[in-house]
């Protein structure tokens, strides 16, 4: 790892995949391993088709990979393949890559569905945007483009100037004249995508039985803005960053930028000065904290409906963060501000103002978060509707790969940015939240703590960067004008946003625009749970899970 | 009666019914009669003005927005409502949820293939007369996203826009400038035309019919909606 490990680091675990025992997973796997791969993050494993989900289970079973972190597909002259990117929860930088290829004429794989819940969302995309079909999966259909959509995008024989058809058939009109169901009584209902509390624009196909929830299916792809391939046609050195902000967009910017700075540098080894790693773990954490602070804003609003105290108390603050944001990157929103090897320029001018400012709303801050205490999380209204609602057992939350404060308030313990890290987390004194609740109140607590926490680091920051010696702020490191990583490399490298892990995967193919580059958000991953959270609760506690999942659409559709 | 010299005709023609008012409170200008109004319109408690005038003045002083987040913009959007931007002093802060009440649209983000024909479905669901304003370079051309697959290259080519605020994204003070700019426009009863380029409801029309078309023209129900996207004839 090339990221701000300077030879003082005395942590084992800022070794990648050091943990991975190679000769035991070898003798695991025996002959079903048909191959050996090398990916800069972790071993790689090639199978086929047909073990997938005996392979799986055993790693999870006996070796301990419980956590999928991600599926990749992609498409090779002569081939499909699906990498399943597999860590463990108790250690992240235990990582292992299982690489299933199948034939071009007939891209059929076994789906790992059966052993990892979060297979099934990962799968569907993977047949929606590549062509890769998964035999045994339950319900392979497109997720992000139409029904009617023709063709697979990224896949290489596909015709971007041919016309489509897009029909409403598919959703149900919601003012029929009769919603009920002709056999059980129970009634459909559309939630959004144009609704204020879904966030966004998501679609949630709820079947009720009364007041409770009988069914929820979330139907995604409303902002699907083709991320992927905007990120696969820019060039690494500058064209990419700018598009990173645009995924999870409630100002968590430059924690998004830094999964892709993290993912390229130590693709094309680069080193990253310290002074330009505070700086990012400064405004990161500044990002999380206006991220947070949009969740609790909009999670009040869904719970009790209130827009005038809460919510704007939660803006204020944001604006506050923003005006420090826009000081630093010159941009309130779409900072763009990280580029490969550091960021783009040193704290703004005069610095003792900028210090003062950002000292300033970490002196206010605790003060508000007691308030915010007072008026939401103390409130007998929240309360009932948030204790005990929206349940997430620790199980099912790592079987759906669910990450950040949503597996971090049913007891898991993953941060990555103490269990895998980055930046210069790893020198500073904070600690990670977690809550045993499992239900919305222990994810609204966790969040909320981590905004301390985040300040806490916020502070140290500072502190280093007022006394850091004005000959040695380097912002940024010497980067070739062009990147051209070694012809199929590829890594999976992961942050954590502020919604959970964001990973991304590249594959370079020798020139200096990645040859596959997937995003692995959290949010996507996150939602899936839904369904399992709010099946039997009424109607309101569903409203209320999908606020402290915290989704933010953006980031779910790409 | 030429317009151009309102107020002393109307002061004059209107003078009588004014009599029994000043022998009640006597001679000289009583103090509690002090508004500006009044000093505009004298003694006079009437305005002539066109109706549609007045008509048009109202709506631009009391918009209803349309509570519509699409993407990133619709962040800044919160912020143009919230705190420190406050958009309510233009008498444009009430975010209503349901279009059937709201008379402004601001599209706040990309518009992708899927989202095409709901947001359609809401703009037709907003009772006339309804304005819209484009927020973001992506409700003008698609943005930095223009090249992509799904993305639909500007709001326009679903819905009419009247007011475009660029920028990714633009910031809260230039969403208030195209809110006010809208305003103006209100005022003046300028607004767009209402036309609507590739929404088809036929049964697709110039198609060629093939396997794929004949398929979706069997399901086809009369009052359904269909989006055609033919990205190839997309500016």
């Amino acid at each position: 790892m090339s990221t701000g490990t300077e030879p003082e680091v005395e942590s084992e675990l800022t070794q990648p995949a050091s943990g991975t025992d190679e000769a035991e997973l070898e003798a695991l796997l025996g002959d079903r391993a048909i191959a050996r791969e090398e990916h800069l993050n972790a071993p790689g494993f090639v199978i086929n088709p047909n073990d997938v989900q005996a392979v799986l289970s055993d790693l999870r079973n006996e070796a301990g990979y419980d956590h999928l972190s991600c599926v990749t597909a992609q498409q090779y002259e002569d081939r499909y393949e699906s990498i399943y990117h597999l860590k463990k929860f108790a250690d992240p930088t235990d990582e292992l890559s299982i690489v299933v290829p199948t034939t071009s004429e007939n891209p059929v794989s076994q789906s790992a569905e059966p052993v990892f819940r979060t297979a099934d969302w990962h799968e569907r995309e993977a047949y929606d945007l590549i062509g890769v079909e998964y035999e045994g999966h339950p319900d392979l259909r497109r997720i992000l483009l139409p029904e009617t959509w023709q063709g697979h995008p990224l896949s290489k024989d596909y015709d971007q100037e041919k016309p489509q058809l897009v029909t409403l058939t598919e959703h149900q009109n919601p003012i029929q004249p009769d919603h009920r169901d002709a056999e059980s009584d129970t009634m459909f209902l559309n939630i959004g995508p144009h609704h204020p509390a879904t966030h966004g624009v998501l679609h949630v196909e709820t079947v009720l039985d009364g007041e409770t929830v009988a069914d929820v299916e979330p139907d995604i792809g409303y902002l699907h803005r083709c991320e992927e391939q905007m990120c696969q046609s820019g060039t690494y050195r500058h064209q990419i960053m700018p598009y990173p902000d645009r995924w999870d967009y409630v100002s968590a910017g430059l924690l998004n930028e830094w999964a892709y700075a993290r993912a390229i540098e130590d693709l094309a080894d680069v080193e990253v000065p310290e002074y330009a790693q505070v700086i990012r773990t400064m405004g990161a954490e500044l990002c999380r904290i206006a991220s947070h602070m949009l969740a609790l804003g909009t999670f009040a609003l869904d719970v009790y409906g209130e827009f005038t105290a809460t919510f704007m108390y939660t803006f204020r603050d944001r604006e506050v963060i923003q005006d420090l944001l826009e000081d630093l990157t010159g941009q309130r929103m779409m900072f763009n501000y990280f580029r490969v090897g550091g960021v783009a320029w040193d704290l703004p001018e005069p610095r003792e103002e900028f210090f003062a400012q950002a000292r300033d709303f970490l002196n206010e801050l605790p003060a508000k978060v007691a308030e915010y205490h007072d008026l939401i999380t103390g409130n007998e209204i929240f309360q009932t509707r948030c204790i005990d609602t929206g349940v997430l057992e620790p199980d099912v939350a790592k079987s759906y790969g669910c990450t950040g404060p949503v597996v971090r308030g049913s007891g898991v313990d993953y941060d990555l940015r103490r269990d895998d890290p980055y930046g210069y987390y790893d020198q500073l004194d904070w600690d990670v939240i977690t809550r045993d609740g499992c239900d919305n109140y222990a994810r609204v607590l966790c969040r909320m703590e981590e905004v301390e926490e985040s300040a806490k680091i916020i502070e140290q920051c500072l502190d280093l960067l007022e006394e850091w010696p004005e000959d040695e702020r380097d912002v940024q490191a010497n980067v070739p004008r062009t990147l051209k990583p070694d012809a199929d490399t590829e890594i999976y490298r992961a942050v954590e946003g502020a919604k959970g892990e964001l990973g991304i995967y590249i594959r370079s193919d020798g020139t200096d625009k990645p040859g596959r580059f997937k995003i692995r958000s959290p949010c996507f991953s996150n939602l899936q749970a839904l369904a399992e959270m709010s099946e039997g609760e009424y109607i309101p506690d569903l409203i209320a899970s999908l606020g402290s999942l915290d989704i933010v659409l953006g980031e779910v559709d790409r | 009666m030429s317009s151009d010299e309102p107020q002393q005709t109307i002061h004059d023609s209107t003078a009588p019914s004014t009599d029994t008012r000043e022998a009640r409170i006597g001679e000289g200008v009583d103090d509690r009669f002090n508004s500006r109004l009044r000093e505009a319109f004298g003694a006079s408690p009437f305005i002539l003005t066109k109706f549609d005038e007045f008509m048009n003045w109202v709506r631009g002083n009391s918009m209803f927005m349309l509570q519509f987040g699409i993407a990133c913009c619709s962040i800044e959007m919160m912020h143009t409502y919230a705190i420190k931007h406050d958009l309510d002093r233009f008498g444009a802060g009430v975010p209503r949820a349901s279009p059937r009440q709201a008379d402004v649209m601001i599209v706040p983000g990309t518009i992708v293939s899927k989202f095409g024909p709901r947001m359609k479905r809401v703009y037709d669901q907003m009772p006339e007369p309804k304005f819209v304003v484009g927020m973001g370079s992506c409700t003008i051309s698609g943005g930095p996203f223009q090249e992509g697959y799904n993305v639909v290259k500007g709001a326009e080519e679903i819905i009419p826009i009247d007011i475009h605020v660029p920028g990714c994204p633009p910031r809260p003070e230039a969403l208030i400038y195209g809110v006010l700019k809208l305003q103006e426009r209100i005022k003046n009863g300028e607004s767009s035309a209402v036309v609507v380029k590739p929404y088809e409801l036929e049964e697709f029309g110039d198609l060629p019919k093939d396997e794929l078309v004949q398929k979706l023209a069997d399901q086809i129900d009369e009052d359904d909606l269909v989006m055609r996207y033919n990205w190839a004839d997309s500016p």
